[in-house]
């Protein structure tokens, strides 16, 4: 399949949310007074191409829903900016958001399974998710249930060897239905991604590893959709697939895009409009 | 553009000024650029974490003493038992969380076992790092790393201490664990301290109250104290900035000279400094009353670090609510 002229709408509605998510994280960010911002941004077009292009199968309002695909968040740095459209599925009420980091909200920098209804999995530490991804792929199979499992990555977080342990464990399981993304902004928190350890090429390594590969670019949703209907068009059974997403670390504002400092930053209030003007005419 | 304005914020982080929040952490690289430029032979290795550690000062002195692993915790923590055995001396930082937890195993087995003269520097320790939540606390460090065979456990107070610290333990033969909060503790000891290994130091005597803490707690208790003083309780506190091995002889003369002894850990109250002070009364037999102040047994709620202080109890206010409640028992 693929992102055909009849998808404008679609294609319309998933760029609408990923500005809304980028939005989002600067209002709640501006609560929390720090935040990342920066990769947050570079995995906008991925988080809503998956949650409102019709490739995860949600139901609004039923977060536990068995037959859900489930979402795991590697990067779970970044959970600033799926919160708002889990708040959008009303798996929790709109006004938590408010509240994003405060003493006693359920809403952290890292998202946590056990506070945050439609978080399917908590994370914080890198490299654990494909496994724990993996982990879910394997109990739909035993337990007969047929659902996808994405596991977002970054691209610093396939520096841990966990990562390498889940990823050959897959592939010999054949969980066709685990689908991981590495959103690869080539940068991490020292730096450059290649200069702290370097990666590439990192596709080749997947392949070698027993997966199919899908090259694209991050913020072009027509390729976003085409590559997870690609992804999600195989079952359960054969080669796992990834996808490795070219973006831009701090995609929207220019100098967020153009300093790596912005990994962690607070914008100070005075600045969030113009801010908020970049995000909207870069959109 | 304004940036960021996080003095107005103590809170909060930002990439590229922590530097100047974390005085703490400027010691550490200050030490050992120091005990490099004096013929030491350290090396510094980091996980993709040198502005978080500040060790990116050391970095700018020393580039080709500074080794990057990226973020593979575990396998910089084996590489640095491995360094250890060429002659070098390997001072390893990341977050608490993912040195004492992630690679407990390498350390136990890599470092602590073949007793390999490896620093370990678990920075961000506690619940410093906030609405990070539990994937970035750590509340049992100090429990994890004084239950492993030749491991000193070494918690320093304050900037001087961290520094003098890192200076006297620097030939110490076997393995060390340091434990570091955000870097932003107040400064104790203005003029530099005397750092002796398992020697605690005592900021005055108490007949009512010992109060024993360790690291990021010492300033709060010290605080606190001043506080029970002004309600004419008598209270004194020790800086136990050396967990392991434990200075016993300083927990015994506290449980005679006082009525009462409370130890003060931002650290689970299971197998820290509360459990070590426990330890010595009851194998020396000592009936004192002993109330371990910290998290208790269980995971934080998130929130802004400040606030989680406030809420736990383990700011100057509460540590001295929660001795008077004892005091009152
Ligand atoms: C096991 C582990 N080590 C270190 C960290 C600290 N940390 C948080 S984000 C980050 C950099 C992540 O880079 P990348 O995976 O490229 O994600 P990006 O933000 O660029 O999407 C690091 C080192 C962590 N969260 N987990
Ligand atoms: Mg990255």
């Amino acid at each position: 399949m693929s992102a055909a002229a009849d998808d404008g709408e679609l294609i319309a509605r998933i760029k609408e949310k990923a500005l809304f998510a980028r939005e989002e994280t600067v209002r709640l960010t501006g609560i929390a007074k720090t935040g990342h911002y920066a990769s947050a941004f570079s995995c906008a077009e991925i988080l809503a191409t998956l949650y409102y292009g019709d490739i995860m199968r949600l139901k609004p309002g039923e977060p536990q829903w068995k037959q859900r695909d489930r979402f795991l968040f590697g990067k779970g740095h970044a959970a600033i900016a799926l919160y708002p459209f889990l708040a959008d599925y009303g798996f929790f009420d709109k006004s938590v958001l408010d509240e994003y980091t405060r003493l006693g909200n359920p809403l952290g920098d890292h998202p946590d399974m056990r506070k945050v209804p439609g978080i399917d999995f908590s994370s914080g530490s890198l490299g654990h998710a494909l496994s724990a991804g993996l982990g879910m792929a394997l109990g739909g199979r035993l337990n007969k249930i047929d659902y996808n499992v994405f596991v977002l990555l970054g691209d610093g977080e396939q520096h841990e060897g966990q990562v390498w342990e889940a990823a050959l464990s897959a592939a010999h399981h054949r969980t066709g239905n685990l689908i991981a993304i590495v959103d690869r902004n080539e940068y991490s928190l020292d730096g450059k991604v290649d200069d702290v350890i370097g990666i590439e090429p990192v596709l080749d390594k997947w392949q070698a590893f027993g997966w199919n590969t899908i090259d694209i670019d991050g913020h072009d949703v027509p390729q976003v959709l085409r590559a997870l209907r690609d992804a999600t068009a195989a079952s359960d059974g054969g080669k796992p697939t990834v996808i490795v997403a070219h973006t831009v670390k701090g995609k929207g504002i220019p100098y967020m895009e153009t300093q790596f400092g912005w990994h962690l930053g607070y914008l100070h209030p005075s600045d969030e409009k113009a801010a908020l003007a970049h995000l909207r005419s870069n959109a | 553009m304004t940036t960021t304005e996080p003095e107005l914020h103590p809170d909060s982080w930002h990439l590229l000024m922590l530097l100047d929040q974390a005085p703490g952490f400027a010691a550490i690289s200050q030490a050992l650029i120091e005990l490099t430029d004096e013929g030491h032979p350290i090396a510094v290795t980091t996980a993709d974490l040198k502005y978080s550690n500040g060790l990116v000062r050391f970095q700018e002195k020393h580039p080709e003493r500074f080794l990057q692993f990226g973020i593979s915790e575990q396998n910089m923590v084996s590489a640095s038992a491995g360094l250890a055995t060429t002659g070098l001396l390997p001072y390893t930082a990341t977050f608490a969380s993912f040195l004492a937890l992630l690679c407990c195993e390498q350390i136990r087995t890599d470092v602590a076992y073949c007793n390999q003269p490896v620093r370990l520097i678990g920075h961000h320790a506690g619940i410093s790092l906030g609405f990070y939540g539990t994937s970035h606390h750590a509340t049992e460090d100090l429990a994890i790393m004084r239950s492993m065979a030749n491991m000193t456990v070494i918690a320093p107070s304050d900037p001087a201490q961290f520094h003098a610290a890192i200076r006297a333990t620097v030939n110490h033969p076997g393995p060390i664990y340091f434990r570091a909060s955000r870097g932003r503790d107040p400064i104790i000891y203005e003029h530099g301290v005397d750092f002796q290994l398992g020697r605690a130091i005592a900021h005055g005597e108490g007949s009512d109250l010992m109060l024993i803490a360790t690291g990021s707690s010492v300033h709060p208790t010290l605080a606190a104290a001043e506080q029970l003083r002004e309600q004419g309780i008598s209270v004194g506190v020790l800086d136990m900035h050396t967990v392991k091995p434990l200075d016993g002889d300083a927990v015994l003369a506290a449980a005679r000279g006082a009525g009462r002894l409370m130890t003060v850990e931002e650290h689970n109250v299971l197998g820290g400094l509360g459990g070590a002070v426990a330890e010595v009364l009851t194998e020396e037999g000592v009936a004192t009353k002993l109330h371990r102040h910290g998290i208790k047994d269980e995971y934080s709620l998130i929130g802004p670090p400040t606030h989680l202080y406030r809420h736990y109890e383990l700011d100057a206010a509460g540590i001295a609510q929660v001795a008077l409640r004892f005091l009152n028992a």
